[in-house]
């Protein structure tokens, strides 16, 4: 293709996704945003997977049978929902491995949030109420988004997460409604994942350089900035309810513009830990290469059976 | 580099009465652990009572750019559709 | 307690499904890809809402307030009734298989006879296991062939990992005294009388794997006396530490 043509290609493309039809993999696609796709979906498979790790922590440990059942299957959903976003990823031409082969080397990202260690029952609350409430954020957003696999997944995701959130603040209700030593627990534990949560909506608008591109292909609707004000809004009256109080001195309402004002981010914290010094990103990396590693034999022993049994089928049919 | 477990699609009948519709896909290693772990994966909220899985490299897709000769000669063939015949208002339920 | 012997005998069967669980539990998010991650954890889910219910039974049993947490979480390792093979730790995933596979068939044989139970209770419990508990044994069994019949290596491991949990099957077919109270008033299933049809489930799935039964005559027992392996301790320590460290608070 000519470059000219490229160019026109592009043209038709680009007014394609603004009258907001969905491409699909196969339709021609500028080389760069299947890049840019296959890091995004990628990256936000490679979460959910991650993401299943602190949770994971507190399974044999849950103080009670219900709580145990509904954590182990909040659990499952991530691996779940990494599932179908590494499914939505292989529709671009990558596979699964090559993406495993990402994370491991430590090429691709995923969301620094889970790079925090859970160390208190409270966090499986804190983790459900506020993670679980920023990832829901943006991924209502991305139901819209312009790659058909990538939005089917994420309608799916959106679906089956209604429950996350719900779990994890009922569980805080629990701890704030209950002894002062649960009370206790629970402020901490909203003490430490507050800033981190924040975080997860990414750098400030001015620092996030490929915003205007995302918002053109609909992987973002609205800014980093705009998302988390959206959050913050809808999170500080929840906190009241419990009775807890969120570690930002400088957080007060404006009642002009309807929003709440919060102090700055931490944000050499927050590069830190993308850079992969945060608390636990060399624990979180072990645990998914080491899964990997030693699932291997396994994973190698199933293929040469399905072989050997197709060989069988043959042999009879002949 | 080992070989790892094929892609599936998976069609999941929501209920009798109902097609199959494409759910997704997964990895699995043959016929048997792909529709085990369709079952696992896809009907974990009860969502189905039948599947069907394919492994994926056994399907033939229409190419995009053939969309003008597949597709378009049937955008004018207006007389298939009920709404291109006119009928007295007093002929109700045709 | 007026009904002791129903109590007991409720926790023999109940504790393996909590104690397998558990186990189960430990390993969401480090198994060997994302679809067997969902299909263990699956089977995990089955075994704590069997539990639940059997856990909630015996709190009513046992009256005086007490909950299914209660009867789970707040006992002393003497006083679980699970045998020793489901206590056994996830070495590796030809263990867990192996150990699934070996206790899945038994509790199929358990379910199907417990539908006829004369406590409604508990037949009511298995009716709904029995679906559930066909499909884990449809998974290990197919998971036993393929790492048997599978590469050189795989076979090895499979081998080892079932000449290893051998030994404890025999405890499966042991009969409390309270158990034998509960089969002679028609509510407990007299398990000596599953023995064959399991050994002759296991040996020709064995062979389908191309795997070696073993023939070793040792076998290990206690766990439904609560004599429990060192692994229990470990174990219950992470099952109890929320209750034991916070008591008598609701979470």
């Amino acid at each position: 293709m000519s470059e000219k043509e490229v160019k026109n290609m592009e043209e038709i493309f680009e007014a394609r996704i603004a009258r907001d039809e969905k491409i699909e993999p196969k339709d021609w696609m500028p080389e760069k945003y299947r890049k840019t796709h296959i890091r995004q979906i990628s990256q936000h498979a490679h979460s959910e997977v991650v993401g299943m790790l602190p949770e994971g922590n507190w399974i044999t440990r849950a103080p009670s049978l219900r709580r145990k059942a509904a954590l182990l299957a909040k659990v499952q959903d991530e691996a779940g929902h990494g599932l179908y976003l590494y499914s939505a990823t292989e529709t671009l031409g990558i596979s699964r491995e090559e993406l495993y082969d990402q994370l491991h080397s430590g090429k691709a990202k995923y969301s620094s949030i889970f790079n925090y260690p859970s160390i208190t029952w409270a966090d499986i609350g804190a983790i459900g109420w506020l993670v679980d409430g920023a990832a829901i954020i943006n991924q209502v957003a991305l139901c819209g988004t312009s790659f058909g696999p990538y939005a089917r997944a994420m309608v799916r995701i959106c679906k089956e997460e209604s429950f996350h959130q719900r779990q994890g603040y009922e569980i805080m209700l629990t701890l704030c409604n209950g002894t002062p030593e649960q009370k206790e627990m629970a402020q901490d534990a909203l003490n430490r994942w507050w800033w981190p949560s924040l975080m997860m909506f990414g750098p400030r608008d001015e620092d996030s350089p490929h915003t205007a591109q995302s918002m053109k292909w609909k992987l973002k609707r609205k800014t980093n900035d705009e998302l988390r004000q959206q959050f913050v809004d809808q999170t500080v009256p929840q906190a009241d309810i419990l009775g807890i109080t969120i570690p930002d001195p400088d957080m007060t309402y404006n009642p002009e513009t309807g929003h709440y004002e919060f102090g700055e981010i931490d944000w050499d914290e927050f590069w830190q830990v993308v850079k992969g010094h945060g608390p636990c990103n060399k624990e979180r990396m072990e645990a998914r290469v080491g899964a990997w590693e030693r699932g291997s034999w396994v994973r190698e022993a199933a293929m040469s059976y399905a072989e050997k049994q197709e060989k069988k089928k043959i042999a009879k049919a002949s | 580099m080992k070989k790892e477990w094929p892609l599936w699609e998976v069609f999941v009948r929501s209920k009798n009465g109902l097609e199959h519709r494409h759910f997704g896909s997964l990895h699995a290693a043959d016929a048997e652990m792909a529709l085990e772990n369709a079952r696992d994966v896809y009907t974990r909220r009860n969502e189905g009572v039948s599947i069907w899985v394919v492994e994926s490299k056994y399907i033939t897709a229409s190419n995009p750019e053939d969309h003008g000769e597949l597709f378009e000669p049937a955008q004018d063939k207006v007389y298939r559709h009920p709404t291109f015949y006119n009928l007295p208002d007093e002929v109700k339920h045709m | 307690m007026k009904n002791q012997d129903l109590y007991n005998y409720i926790l023999g069967i109940a504790d393996n499904s909590l104690i397998l669980g558990q186990r189960l539990g430990e390993l969401c998010g480090h198994g060997p890809n994302l679809e067997t991650d969902i299909a263990l954890t699956n089977i995990a889910l089955d075994l704590f809402g069997q539990t639940r219910s059997y856990y909630q039974y015996a709190a009513r049993i046992a009256g005086d307030g007490k909950t299914e947490d209660d009867v789970a979480m707040l006992r002393v390792e003497r006083d679980y009734k699970n045998v020793l093979l489901v206590e056994q730790p996830n070495t590796h995933f030809g263990h867990v298989i192996a150990r699934q596979y070996l206790f899945d068939v038994f509790h199929l044989l358990l379910m199907t006879e417990l539908q006829n139970s004369k406590d409604e209770t508990l037949a009511a419990v298995a009716r709904k296991g029995i679906k559930e508990v066909s499909y884990h044994q449809r998974f290990s069994g197919d998971w036993l062939k393929r790492l048997g019949d599978g590469t050189e290596e795989s076979r090895t491991k499979m081998q080892e990992a079932i000449d290893h949990f051998w030994p404890y099957t025999a405890e499966l077919f042991d009969t409390t005294e309270s158990d034998q109270k509960m089969i002679k008033s028609g509510i407990g299933v007299d398990v000596s009388l599953l023995k064959e049809s399991y050994y002759k489930e296991v040996t020709e799935t064995l062979e389908e794997a191309t795997l070696d039964v073993p023939e070793n005559p040792y076998f290990k027992k206690g766990g439904k006396q609560g004599i429990h392996t060192e692994h229990m301790g470990f174990l219950l320590t992470e099952l109890q530490y929320m209750q034991r460290t916070y008591p008598n608070m609701s979470w």
